[in-house]
């Protein structure tokens, strides 16, 4: 008699467990590993399944060297995430591939997202379809050590404006030593940061040209203005020796360490730069040229759902996707990584815009651009490398600036499908 | 003893009657065959399937334009005719040969060397042959790290440092693509050498103790017996260590990597070996049949330099 009551309690178990199993839709979230967006996401997906307790989220992560393989990989044998999270820069690949689908119409039609978001979510689309939306974007502006400004007799609240103000508190700041090292940078040289992208979609622009033509297909930067974008890049080191390439092995570390005045970096260092002990610094807009012509760099990671997603784990993958490019999700991810919401509205409030930190960032994206890398890594390389003929082999901008450009487009014809 | 053990194990087996029966006509020999096969059966399939079948996979591969997501496409030779048009391919190639040609004999000199007078020392004899050994043992990314550092331009890298200290202008290091190669294989040197003294000193040790006595009664000189006896009788050893130390050298990646993260194989790819320039086509261009091109001509590599020194290290007889 007992025996059966227990198994009839067994039995009703296992079915009530199986019964809600059924109930819930399980769906796997893919992301790459950095702490704070962990974190972030981990909020993200408790705070979704109590809003949507029939779905769960499952959140997977792989190291950021791996990341691409892994989702192209797992894609192949059929077992890739529903929704994923994508550098911009990556799309064509990750479309070609058939890894994505585009984003249904229903939940997130174009109007809205263009209306709603910042224009360079432009870069998610292709032939008419969005393939993705991000949570968060990031831009470029200058940290500022406000104690070595002080110390070179430089007003902490005023920093440069021009790029010719820039160069004149840099010159101020910078230090060296009998043998003419650097000792305090005043602003730091680092194109393996991001001083790459500083160069190609601010710098070229400023000087009256254009980086790329045809959707970034031709490179259009070997030019008088070109030249002039590098030659005032590289004379900060050779001409008016505000700084050097590799001084303290990166600008970031120059900076952090208290040993520049000046440092180009994106939001993403934020966090990084947020337990500076030992003095106090600012962020401001990227000097705007003579004629008040201001650029930026903008970049983000996205969110797409995958190309096998079907039935109701589409429909989940749908909410879950939603619910990620909406103000408060955004709220969040700027709480914990420090990255800028990607909805105007939720970025462009006047609280963000007055804040310090936030607001230079906020102002640059108005007027950000951000260019559709065909082989992300092989144009980085090839800039730096470029910097390098200059500063290391004593190449002429000029002749420097024409290799780079030939190599450029070369790499770009080469990535076509 | 050890057959009749092999024999209550066969026999042993439960259920084994009717397999046993024809298993009883086997001889001894043939009988311990099967079972030496059988337990090799593991490790050959499991080379099989993770070794060899993945390097044919890498030759048919490099016939192909296979760019990880889209269908592999035939392309006959188009990588290696692509590959030896590739100046960069060149450079890759020069570098690589130069860590090989100067930093194995280089190392193994050094080595020798070293083992060569630790063999006498009595005192401390065992802590200093751990110093020697302890860079063996470290995360090669961390020493990178700590030598990158080492390399720094003033005011923070050690090494100049001292420079300035004595006088000596301040060099670029790891930011020159004239220095860059060399830093780096210092440390590679430095890395490995560890595990080559430890292996001079077990062949020295090998050397029967009878030979040199009989040399000293005839009165030779510490050179002569270098020459005549301690090196030829070493020989085994060299050959190990130059096979050895030539591979490493030939597959050099992490001291190169860690040490020039930033700009990896940089400045302008004077540091930038085969392996690293494998790495970033496959898993930066994701161009796979293109990377495995490289990766068979750095096999072939391999295979000639490793047959090349065993054919002239040969034993005369």
């Amino acid at each position: 008699m007992r025996k059966s009551v227990l198994l009839a309690g067994l039995v009703a178990g296992f079915s009530t467990f199986a019964f809600n199993a059924a109930q819930a839709v399980e769906i796997e979230y893919w992301q790459y590993v950095f702490d704070t967006r962990v974190k972030a996401m981990d909020q993200l997906i408790a705070d979704f399944q109590t809003k949507n307790p029939d779905i769960t989220v499952k959140q997977v992560t792989f190291p950021y060297a791996d990341y691409q393989t892994r989702v192209i990989a797992a894609n192949m044998a059929g077992n890739g995430p529903d929704v994923m999270q994508l550098f911009y820069g990556w799309l064509d690949k990750f479309v070609a591939g058939g890894i994505l689908q585009p984003l249904p119409t229903d939940a997130f039609p174009h109007e809205k997202i263009e209306k709603d978001f910042f224009p360079i979510v432009s870069a998610m689309k292709r032939d008419d379809n969005y393939y993705g939306l991000p949570t968060a974007v990031r831009s470029l502006a200058v940290f500022y050590n406000k104690k070595l400004f002080t110390e070179a007799g430089l007003d902490p609240n005023k920093p440069p404006q021009t790029l010719d103000e820039f160069v004149a508190a840099a010159e101020k700041i910078a230090k060296h030593d009998a043998a003419g090292n650097v000792t305090v940078a005043g602003s730091t040289l680092d194109m393996t940061g991001q001083d790459h992208q500083w160069w190609r979609e601010v710098l070229i622009r400023q000087f009256g040209g254009e980086p790329y033509t045809d959707n970034d297909t031709k490179v259009a930067y070997n030019s008088e203005a070109g030249v002039q974008a590098l030659k005032f890049y590289t004379s900060l080191q050779t001409e008016k020796k505000v700084g050097a390439v590799g001084f303290m092995d990166e600008g970031q570390a120059a900076f952090r360490a208290g040993k520049a005045g000046m440092t180009i970096d994106g939001t993403f260092r934020l966090g990084a730069f947020s337990t500076i002990k030992d003095f106090e610094w600012g962020v401001t807009e990227l000097p705007a040229n003579k004629d008040g012509l201001r650029s930026n760099y903008a970049s983000y990671f996205a969110n797409g759902i995958g190309a096998k997603t079907t039935g109701e784990e589409l429909e989940a993958s749908k909410k879950f996707l939603t619910y990620l490019t909406s103000p408060e999700a955004m709220a969040i991810w700027l709480k914990v990584v420090g990255e800028l919401p990607a909805l105007r509205s939720a970025a462009l409030t006047d609280a963000n815009l007055k804040d310090p930190i936030y607001g230079p960032f906020l102002k640059g994206l108005d007027y950000a651009h951000t260019t559709m890398f065909k082989d992300e890594l092989g144009q980085r390389q090839n800039a730096i490398d470029m910097v390098n003929r200059v500063l290391l082999e004593g190449q002429s901008p000029e002749d420097s600036l024409k290799q780079a450009a030939e190599a450029e487009q070369e790499m770009i014809d080469a990535a076509k499908p | 003893m050890e057959s009749d053990n092999l024999r209550g194990a066969a026999g042993g087996r439960p259920g084994g009657t009717a397999a046993a029966m024809p298993a009883d006509r086997l001889s001894m020999r043939t009988k311990r065959l099967l079972w030496v096969w059988g337990f090799l059966a593991i490790p050959v399939l499991f080379y099989t399937v993770i070794r060899f079948y993945p390097t044919f996979q890498a030759f048919y591969l490099s016939m192909t334009n296979w760019d990880l997501v889209r269908p592999a496409k035939f392309v006959g030779f188009a990588n290696y005719v692509k590959l030896f048009k590739d100046p960069q391919f060149w450079k890759v190639f020069r570098n690589t040969f130069t860590y090989l040609i100067i930093g194995t004999p280089l190392s193994l000199l050094i080595a020798f060397t070293v083992a060569f007078f630790l063999d006498r020392v009595r005192f401390m004899h065992n802590f200093i042959r751990a110093l020697y050994f302890l860079p063996y043992l470290t995360t090669a990314a961390a020493m990178a790290w700590v030598w990158r550092w080492f390399y720094q331009p003033p005011p923070i890298g050690v090494i100049n440092d001292v420079l300035a200290l004595i006088g000596i202008p301040q060099q670029p290091f790891i930011r020159s693509t004239d220095q860059a190669l060399f830093s780096i294989m210092v440390t590679a040197i430095w890395a490995g050498l560890g595990f080559q003294v430890i292996i001079f000193m077990a062949g020295l040790r090998a050397i029967p103790t009878t030979f040199y006595e009989a040399a000293r009664i005839d009165g030779l000189g510490e050179w002569a017996i270098l020459r005549k006896i301690t090196l030829p009788l070493l020989k085994p050893t060299t050959v190990f260590l130059v096979v050895f130390s030539s591979i490493a050298f030939l597959r050099i990646f992490d001291q190169v990597y860690n040490m020039t993260t930033n700009d990896p194989g940089g400045p302008l790819g004077s540091t930038k070996p085969l392996v690293l320039m494998i790495y970033q086509t496959a898993f930066g261009s994701y161009a796979m049949g293109y990377a495995a091109a490289q990766t068979v001509v750095l096999f072939t590599i391999l295979l000639i330099v490793s047959l090349l020194q065993l054919w002239i290290l040969r034993e005369k007889k």
